[in-house]
């Protein structure tokens, strides 16, 4: 991370020519390589990208999601999960293998508009993305306040080595669940830690491009500059 | 038959032959749709509204290739003199598909097939070039909305009035002029992506023409990029 170039881009700026490999939101027009999306390009090691500022969640094996239950088949669940593809969950994965359609009521676990946890297992371009609850700390979500930030920030509210969310954590003592997909679930005892915690994942959300987030943040939240500041300087 | 231009060569509304009228462009003023923009150009007043990536209904229009784009252009009943029925036109649907194809080669959509993404154009106010006004704030909102694109798409009309080539040919010069030419383009990969012809020119009015229409299109490229630049960066240069 030593020599990064950043710069402010929209689509079609030039980002840079030569010998450089091109990496996420641009394409290689020539020698020169050009920016797709609205965001900030940086170059490293021979590598450039762009890390964009808006756009939809395109799904990815293994990240975790919050989806929306939107409908049933006779064999799975369809979810919205923010995104253009449509989620599916297969029944067998909440019934075990014996399921049947016969016996078993897909209704009675999960309803039309619950809230899920659940894992991308397999996702590409021929098919719909297939989703997995078979994990730790996946399934249903019973309690919790939904926000919705756009997908192409969630990295920003994670921070480096998840310092930001650690952070809005500490502070308001806030439970958050944090799906790729842009859709965040807050738990909290105290009201107002959830007020507090819904407003600072929200402040992310609107200030993700600018520099000294965490410390914004935080004089926010009230935390006292230089705390946890071994999270975030390295 | 009113008087287009004067002698030292000054238009119908007061410009000269080489200017653009008051162009003015903001970015996501609609809450419900994935990406927006509202443009005034002289007196159009334009709003585009993009939806999508999402899901294709009917289903049967789907590509298991690539995404698909849809392009509708409407002009309110208000937006002219007189009440104009709100039913699309033969107008409405050419200039519906000349969008799109204006917009098309300047999107990426192979990263996702099955989905369509839909462009609606609402012209609140129409006075002539509203084809490349609705173009410009078409790319800005797709822009906004965030797919991937090889470029924006800048559109820019040229014409002839009174024997000269002018830039930004405004409504009376539409009805009057003898030539109206829009022309879309990319502006930094630097292809065209729309030209049409409306009225007789010579071989070297034609490149005049063209060469004029560039220009205009190059313009209020930087007028989209500084759009942009104020709703993502507050205009904060790096």
């Amino acid at each position: 991370m030593m020599d990064v170039k950043r710069r402010y881009v929209i689509p079609g700026d030039i980002i840079a020519t030569g010998p450089l490999r091109a990496e996420q939101n641009v394409y290689q027009d020539g020698d020169r390589i050009v920016a797709t999306s609205v965001g900030i390009s940086e170059i490293y090691e021979n590598a450039v990208r762009v890390i964009p500022l808006t756009g939809t969640y395109v799904p990815k094996a293994n990240d975790l999601v919050i989806g929306k239950v939107v409908g049933t088949s006779p064999l799975s669940w369809e979810f919205d999960i923010n995104s253009p593809f449509i989620g599916f969950l297969p029944a067998q994965d909440v019934f075990g293998r014996d399921y049947s359609p016969t016996k078993d009521e897909l209704r009675q676990r999960l309803d039309i508009g619950d809230l899920v946890a659940a894992r991308v297992a397999n996702f590409d371009r021929s098919r719909d993305p297939l989703l997995t609850v078979q994990d730790r700390d996946l399934g249903k979500i019973e309690s919790g306040e939904l926000v919705e930030i756009s997908p192409s920030k969630v990295p920003r509210l994670i921070g480096k080595r998840g310092s930001m969310i650690q952070t809005i954590e500490t502070a308001t003592k806030a439970m958050i669940t944090i799906g790729q997909n842009g859709w965040i679930v807050i738990s909290c005892e105290d009201p107002e830690g959830l007020l507090k915690a819904i407003e600072a994942v929200k402040m992310v959300d609107t200030l993700a491009h600018t520099p000294n987030l965490t410390e914004r943040v935080k004089s926010m939240l009230g935390v006292p500059q230089g705390e946890y500041n071994d999270t975030i300087n390295d | 038959m009113t008087q287009l231009m004067t002698e030292d060569g000054i238009r119908c509304d007061g410009r000269r032959v080489d200017e653009l009228r008051n162009v003015s462009i903001k970015v996501g003023v609609l809450k419900n749709a994935d990406g927006s923009a509202y443009i005034e150009f002289g007196k159009n007043k334009i709003l585009a509204g993009v939806f999508g990536p999402r899901d294709v209904h009917p289903k049967h229009m789907a590509n298991q290739d690539t995404g698909i784009l849809r392009c509708r252009y409407h002009m309110s009943p208000f937006s002219v003199t007189e009440r104009k029925n709100p039913a699309p036109s033969r107008r409405e649907i050419e200039i519906s598909k000349v969008i799109k194809e204006a917009l098309l080669p300047a999107l990426i959509l192979k990263d996702f097939p099955r989905t369509v993404t839909d462009v609606y154009v609402e012209v609140l106010q129409a006075d002539g070039g509203s084809r490349c006004a609705a173009l410009d704030a078409a790319a800005v909102a797709l822009a906004d909305t965030g797919i991937p694109m090889r470029d924006l798409v800048s559109a820019c009309a040229a014409g002839k009035v009174a024997d000269r080539i002018v830039l930004d040919v405004n409504n009376e010069e539409d009805q009057e002029g003898q030539a109206d030419m829009p022309v879309a383009m990319m502006p930094s990969v630097g292809k065209i992506t729309l030209m049409q012809l409306d009225g007789i020119l010579t071989p070297e009015e034609y490149k005049t023409c063209l060469k004029t229409a560039i220009g205009g299109c190059k313009r209020v490229y930087e007028i989209q990029r500084k759009a942009l630049m104020e709703k993502y960066f507050q205009n904060g240069e790096q």
